[in-house]
């Protein structure tokens, strides 16, 4: 599975859909991929305000646990409750049904520090 | 006796030594085994790997190793020093019968003992099943859903639940109240526990709870209450103090008792919702007091809290077959995941002790517990009715086994009572009711009418007609409602036969030394002679309540410093705390040493504890309840501690800098060069040392912690002094001190021991106690102690060149066919080594977790997976295993290393073939459809001597994903069977 081109990255291994002040995050298939199993996954609140970096929650396989981060300042807007009862479709679809939280952001500029696909790609490699 | 006399006495001695039964190579083996490693000799080998600068030569000062028999005859002696008593002290101890089918048949049974931790779950269904039973008891007594499979002891179950409590209130609280009717030692566990962490135990009595409002005080984030109390009484007002709790927002334990629970509401059924967390010991369902341990300590909640219950927890999943099988469940939550994040530092845990329980309850099954609680309850209603109607005042309320006399009747004075009860070897619990000597009266199983009549007697100053009491229960709101143990395992195996053959059963699922080697690094499973266990359950070990008196316990105080004496002088530190119940509980104990001592300077700003990426998940953790602050240090490409690193974070952390974790060898298995070196650093910058002795066994009679610069190391007597794995305990973990840590050392409420031996006249400035017994574990020292005394110097030393020689040996074997990960300077690795696995994945599609199942099919355990390299495998062969045994081993793995060369070569297919198929079972072996593009015989009798030794795993490789998004830890519905 390659990483979707109309999508923006983290070196946490997120990615970012921004969809005008809506900022769709979730984590990568190689971050899914390394974690194996995902068994759980701990939502942030709704309204709950966020600063690029800070922690939004966790995803649990049976063998690791990993932080999640916020790729951007904003706001919690929607979490996909789907993932309390099937954390398994962060496995089966990281980038479609696998969508971990919806925030809204004040300011465009908030994302611009991200990577694209390419630097993604090249991130990746260079880690492995 | 004169020197002739000795030399003739030696002479003639009796040829069979002990070392030579422990040890596994035979002489000849020995040499052809240096040969392969191509050293000269094996001292040679030695003076490679053992830096010079940490070699100590001088023998160590230790009695002449004696034979089996010999100190068989001297552990009778030292038995025969302690006074078996009927003691009535209750406090959490309460005397029981083993029934002897689960004596003999568990507790003594190798097969049940010798096992680690069910890691490897496919060869682990036995006490996996076992654990599930014993879980079962747990939630259905105390009303709540969710069980781990066991704690070490009812104070730190107590001091676990505060912490959740803490946890579940995201760490803001600073609060918890303590009900002062609760077990005395478990509130000064909870002290202990709650100061690193700026939590103040605030006590009061469950009265003043409600009339002070204690609940709506600011800070406040939990409650602990005992139910039946330390007085032995069951308050009625319980819901609504637990309701009270939960309208502030508190969460609320309770602390109970299993046998009452047979009669009384649990607390998962008081109140509106029920208690949080329910903890206890299960101590009473059939193990011994031993002194003080070890026994099983239990934990319940509700399902919401599943993610931050420590301890192990085994869950329901289904194998590759589809059939049911259990496994270690959520493992994310523990230390070797979650390190410093995790809620608790606990790894070794009780499981032998908590097998032993839930056979307890499947022995007697929900009517038997049930008669049993009822005639415990109507000897002691029988009790209190004729002390009171001859005028003695006691403790008033609904009580289960307990009474408290505070004033006696017929003008009897109490101090003569129980002088005059210790005349006739009863033992009463001495306490403090409003400042004034009360006697506290438990009774059990093993009491009936003649001591009810007896203690009348005593107390009363003449023979009263006793008649028989009608309380056979609770009343009111007490009264149990909800039916128990409903399930089959509770009902089907209590004639003899049926349960002597389910144990036997459960014991042919599980793989464990009597059937082959278990390399775990770093878990060091070597013998555990049958000489070193045979006095574990004798009366005068095991019938010892921890806190009768002294002078009944005459031989332990021998034991006990005997062995102190011994471990002191093989780690060269000057002071031994016997207290800590596991490695775990040695670290936190170390390190809250180490926090007093800075806190006596006045430095209680020394809160940074550095720690190499490579430690194990119990430093960190233990590190983070001690109140310390880590900072990983790096490792170099060696492996080693990155020298510079630690250098610069010293330096950087100067000002606060309170403490290294160590382990030593490394445990990438390397005897680092530079760790005099480390010391060095962190002592220059204020910083003490600990080390973490769970590699102790390569170092014995080698080189000393002391000696090397380390402060505080722990000992896990369960690996190097050959206490038994237990499947997961129990264990000891005693810590030994440089003497500038002496004063620290643990205290006990009960007792003075550690710290308060070291200090006079000035207030003591120790740490309180971190288990609830003041010698943690009693009963298992004797096997330690028999070990050592049968090794005397000599053969420990020789071990500890045995274990290193045979990890070298397989070593070279290996080389050729897995990378080893990380060695010393001279290319050698230390008792253990590290088989790099990782490339498999892209070579072959073949992971770790492949060649740990396709070794089942093999007959052997998988060498430690995973750590302290993912993707790796760490081997530690221990001393005891023969050149024979390692040998098969090492064919094992070339020919799995053969079977992964075929699938790079394209021999076998990379989706169909017998590694990624594995573990084969019985069933699948013999179906009549068999679909796979390798044979049959290649899928389990991949080598000849297989077919003589076969071990059928038996469960297909466990589905771990499914058990953690669908989890159930108890025993499963009936359905599941009949289907
Ligand atoms: C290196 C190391 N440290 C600490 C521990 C913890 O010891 P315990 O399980 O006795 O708590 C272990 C046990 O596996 C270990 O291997």
């Amino acid at each position: 599975m390659s990483n979707p081109s109309d999508l923006l990255y983290t070196e946490d291994h997120e990615w970012a859909l921004v969809e005008g002040d809506t900022v769709t995050v979730g984590i990568t298939n190689h971050a899914q991929d390394s974690l194996g199993d995902v068994v759980f996954v701990e939502l942030p609140e709704i309204d709950q305000e966020l600063g690029n970096g800070d922690a939004l929650g966790v995803v649990e396989s049976v063998k690791a646990v990993s932080d999640l981060y916020s790729p951007c300042d904003g706001v919690v807007i929607e979490v996909n409750e789907r993932l309390n009862d099937e954390p398994e479709l962060i496995n089966s679809d990281p980038y479609g049904d696998g969508w971990i939280i919806k925030v809204k952001i004040s300011d465009p500029a908030a994302v611009s520090h991200l990577m694209d696909s390419e630097a993604y790609d090249q991130f990746v490699q260079a880690e492995s | 006796m004169n020197t002739e006399h000795h030399t003739y006495n030696k002479l003639s001695a009796h040829p069979d030594r002990f070392e030579q039964r422990h040890i596994g190579p035979r002489t000849l083996d020995i040499e052809a085994m240096i040969a392969q490693t191509k050293a000269s000799s094996l001292s040679a080998l030695i003076d490679e790997i053992v830096p010079e600068a940490i070699r100590r030569r001088r023998a160590l000062n230790l009695p002449e190793a004696k034979s089996e028999f010999e100190v068989l005859e001297q552990l009778k002696g030292i038995a025969s020093q302690n006074k078996v008593y009927k003691s009535l002290i209750g406090q959490g101890y309460f005397s029981c019968y083993t029934p002897p089918v689960i004596q003999r048949n568990i507790l003594e049974n190798p097969g049940w003992y010798t096992q680690y931790t069910p890691y490897q779950a496919e060869i682990s269904q036995g006490r996996l099943e076992a654990l599930v039973n014993y879980q079962t008891v747990i939630t259905n007594l105390t009303g709540l859903p969710l069980a781990n499979s066991s704690l070490l002891d009812e104070g730190t179950a107590a001091a676990e639940a505060m912490g959740m409590c803490w946890s579940l209130g995201r760490q803001k609280g600073t609060r918890f109240i303590v009900d002062s009717a609760c077990h005395p030692q478990t509130i000064a566990v909870l002290q202990t526990r709650a100061e690193p962490l700026d939590i103040e135990i605030v006590l009061s009595s469950r009265e003043d709870m409600l009339a002070q409002a204690e609940f709506a005080q600011a800070g406040s984030f939990g409650v602990i209450l005992q139910y039946p109390d330390t007085h032995g009484i069951t308050d009625e007002n319980m819901g609504e103090l637990i309701d009270q709790a939960h309208a502030h927002k508190l969460k609320v334990v309770v602390a109970s008792d299993l046998l009452a629970l047979t009669l009384l509401t649990p607390p998962g059924e008081l109140g509106e919702t029920g208690a949080d967390i329910v903890v206890g010991s299960s101590q009473r369902f059939g193990v011994p007091f031993g002194a003080g341990g070890p026994h099983a300590a239990f934990m319940s909640t509700h399902e919401a809290n599943k993610r931050v219950m420590p301890g192990r927890i085994i869950g329901l999943s289904v194998d590759s077959n589809g059939e049911k099988a259990y496994r270690l469940a959520l493992q994310t939550r523990e230390q070797h995941i979650r390190r410093d994040k995790a809620t608790s530092n606990i790894c070794t845990a009780q499981v032998l002790l908590a097998v032993m329980a839930g056979m307890y309850a499947v022995y007697h099954g929900a009517d038997g517990l049930k008669a049993i609680a009822s005639r415990v309850k109507r000897l002691t209603a029988t009790l209190e009715q004729t002390l009171v109607q001859g005028g003695t005042q006691v403790i008033e309320g609904q009580r289960f086994d307990t009474l408290v006399v505070t004033q006696a009747g017929n003008g009897q004075n109490l101090a003569e009572i129980y002088e005059a009860a210790l005349e006739a070897e009863i033992n009463l619990r001495k306490l403090q009711v409003n400042g004034q000597l009360a006697l506290g009266i438990s009774l059990d199983e093993t009491c009936g009418f003649d001591l009810v009549t007896k203690l009348s007697q005593l107390f009363l100053g003449q023979s009263n007609l006793v008649t028989l009491s009608d309380s056979f229960d609770f009343e009111g709101v007490l009264k149990r409602q909800s039916t128990y143990l409903d399930h089959p395992s509770f009902k089907l195996y209590q004639c003899e036969h049926e349960l002597l053959r389910y144990m036997h059963r459960l014991q042919a699922k599980d793989l464990s030394l009597t059937h082959s080697m278990i390399p775990l690094g770093s878990c060091t499973m070597k013998l555990n002679a049958t000489a070193e266990m045979i006095a574990v359950t004798w009366p005068e070990f095991a019938h010892i309540h921890p806190f009768a008196p002294l002078s009944q316990r005459q031989g332990y105080a021998e034991l006990y410093s005997l062995l102190e004496g011994w471990l002191e002088e093989i780690t060269g530190f000057s002071a031994v705390s016997l207290q800590p119940n596991a490695g775990s509980q040695g670290e936190y104990a170390g390190l809250l040493v180490i926090r007093a001592y800075h806190l006596s300077r006045g430095d209680a700003h020394r809160k940074v504890c550095l720690i190499p990426t490579s430690a194990h998940g119990t430093n960190p953790a233990s590190a983070v309840m001690a109140g310390f602050k880590v900072v990983p240090v790096k490792c170099d490409e060696r492996g080693d501690i990155d020298l510079i690193d630690l250098e610069e974070k010293s330096i950087k952390h100067a000002d606060n800098l309170g403490a290294l974790m160590i382990t030593y060898p490394s445990t990438h298995g390397v005897f680092e060069e530079g760790v005099v070196q480390a010391c060095a650093i962190v002592h220059a910058h204020g910083g003490q040392v600990y080390m973490d002795g769970a590699n102790m066994n390569a170092q014995v009679g080698l080189c000393r912690p002391g000696d090397i610069g380390a402060d505080v190391c722990h000992l896990n007597l369960h690996k190097t002094f050959c206490i038994p794995h237990g499947g997961g305990g129990p264990g000891m973990g005693p810590i030994g001190v440089v003497a500038h840590l002496a004063p620290f050392l643990p205290t006990h409420p009960e007792e003075a021991v550690g710290g308060d031996m070291h200090i006079e006249g000035e207030q003591s400035q120790a740490i309180g106690p971190v288990s609830a017994a003041p010698f943690g574990s009693p009963s298992i020292l004797p096997i330690s102690f028999a070990y050592i005394s049968m090794m005397g110097a000599d053969g420990l030393k020789k071990a500890t060149e045995i274990a290193i020689l045979n990890a070298n040996y397989m070593a070279s074997k290996l080389s050729g066919h897995y990378d080893i990960l990380y060695t010393g300077n001279n290319g050698r690795v230390a008792h253990e080594f590290i088989l790099d696995c990782r490339g498999f994945k892209a070579s072959a599609d073949i992971s770790v977790d492949d060649i740990a199942k396709r070794l089942m099919d093999y007959g052997f355990h998988a060498p430690t997976m995973s750590w302290p390299v993912i993707g790796t495998l760490m081997v530690e062969p221990t001393e005891s295993e023969s050149k024979e045994e390692l040998d098969r081993f090492c064919e094992a793995m070339i020919a799995i290393r053969e079977e992964i060369n075929a699938i790079e070569s394209g021999k076998l297919d990379r989706e169909d073939n017998p590694m990624r198929y594995a573990p084969h079972t019985v069933e699948i072996m013999t179906a009549d459809e068999w679909t796979h593009s390798y044979t049959r015989s290649q899928a389990a009798y991949p080598l000849k001597w297989i077919k003589s030794r076969k071990f059928w795993p038996s469960v297909g490789r466990v589905d771990n994903a499914y058990g953690d998004r669908n989890l159930v830890c108890t025993c499963p519905p009936m359905e599941d069977y009949e289907a």
